[in-house]
């Protein structure tokens, strides 16, 4: 079973890719963003959430950051999912899932393509 | 909501944004009671606010006049023959305390704690959290603060440093006999 002192081999493995990483810019990092208010979490939200964290822990991507925001005022799109990539406009995603969440950070984030069936265009 | 961990992401969000320092969430299951209190050190509120927080129409949030968290937290608990309670003085903290009958068929199920944490922990905020999840006697603890005296500077909202605490939790709440609740 895991404790908290299983932790440093993470830790160890990560230091040095960390440093490489702190001499990139900040402005450089993706940014994706779930609405995580109550609507966002009754509307499923926290397995949004989490897929995401996973596929970029897998993929072992860098400068990409994943976060949580309050909510957007659009509540019946939740859950809602935003996609900040330097340079690019935002891309807002609605009604997103576990497996929507996936394609989301292979087609997107990873190939550079956006889910043009899952935005928010489509409402 | 579908689950009690869902209210307690919720919840522990508006001790976030109350500028919290330190949250302590206990989920104690005895015998038939399953208690939830999640209390923090945040800004605290006035009785005026306190006496109708759990009114779905008060919200500090200016954008809208409307505000569930609370509200859905509080019917949970009392659908399932459980109590609500809230404390608060301003300055100081707030405590919210739910009870809930373990075997009331409206009883929500207490659902992924691991993912609530996760959720909590993957932001920049200055919030530290001790975790205690205790079924009928036995205990596991989680503290923000030895995780990240443990990491050395790695920022805890790294995904791999996530995907290992998430693990982590399961795991232990499996052991103590928590993950049926």
């Amino acid at each position: 079973m895991k404790s908290i002192a299983d932790i440093m081999k993470i830790r160890d493995q990560m230091q040095s890719e960390i440093i490489m990483r702190d001499n990139t810019d900040d402005n450089q990092e993706t940014r994706i963003v779930v609405g995580m208010a109550t609507c966002g979490i009754s509307a499923g939200a926290r397995p949004v959430y989490n897929t995401l964290i996973d596929e970029v822990a897998k993929r072992n991507l860098k400068g990409v950051k994943v976060t949580r925001s309050g909510c957007l005022g659009m509540c019946k799109l939740e859950p809602i999912v935003e996609v900040f990539v330097p340079g690019q406009e935002k891309t807002t995603y609605v009604h997103v899932d576990a497996e929507k969440a996936k394609k989301i950070v292979q087609d997107h984030i990873v190939n550079g393509s956006v889910c043009k069936e899952f935005l928010i265009t489509n409402e | 909501m579908r689950e009690l961990a869902l209210n307690i992401l919720d919840i522990t969000e508006n001790s976030v944004k109350a500028g919290a320092t330190l949250v302590e969430i206990d989920i104690i299951a005895e015998g038939n009671v399953l208690t939830i209190k999640i209390k923090d050190d945040g800004c605290g509120m006035d009785n005026e606010f306190l006496n109708k927080v759990t009114d779905p129409f008060t919200t500090t949030r200016t954008t809208r006049k409307v505000g569930m968290g609370v509200p859905l937290f509080k019917m949970a608990a009392e659908m399932a023959g459980g109590t609500f309670s809230i404390n608060s003085t301003k300055g100081v903290g707030t405590e919210v305390v739910a009870t809930f009958e373990i075997d009331n068929i409206d009883r929500e199920p207490l659902g992924n704690i691991a993912d609530t944490m996760v959720t909590l922990l993957s932001d920049d905020f200055a919030t530290e959290y001790v975790l205690t999840v205790s079924v009928n006697g036995n205990q596991f603890n989680l503290d923000t603060r030895e995780l990240k005296e443990q990491l050395n500077g790695i920022s805890i909202c790294e995904p791999q440093v996530l995907a290992f605490v998430r693990e982590m939790i399961n795991e232990n709440i499996k052991e103590i006999g928590g993950a049926n609740l």
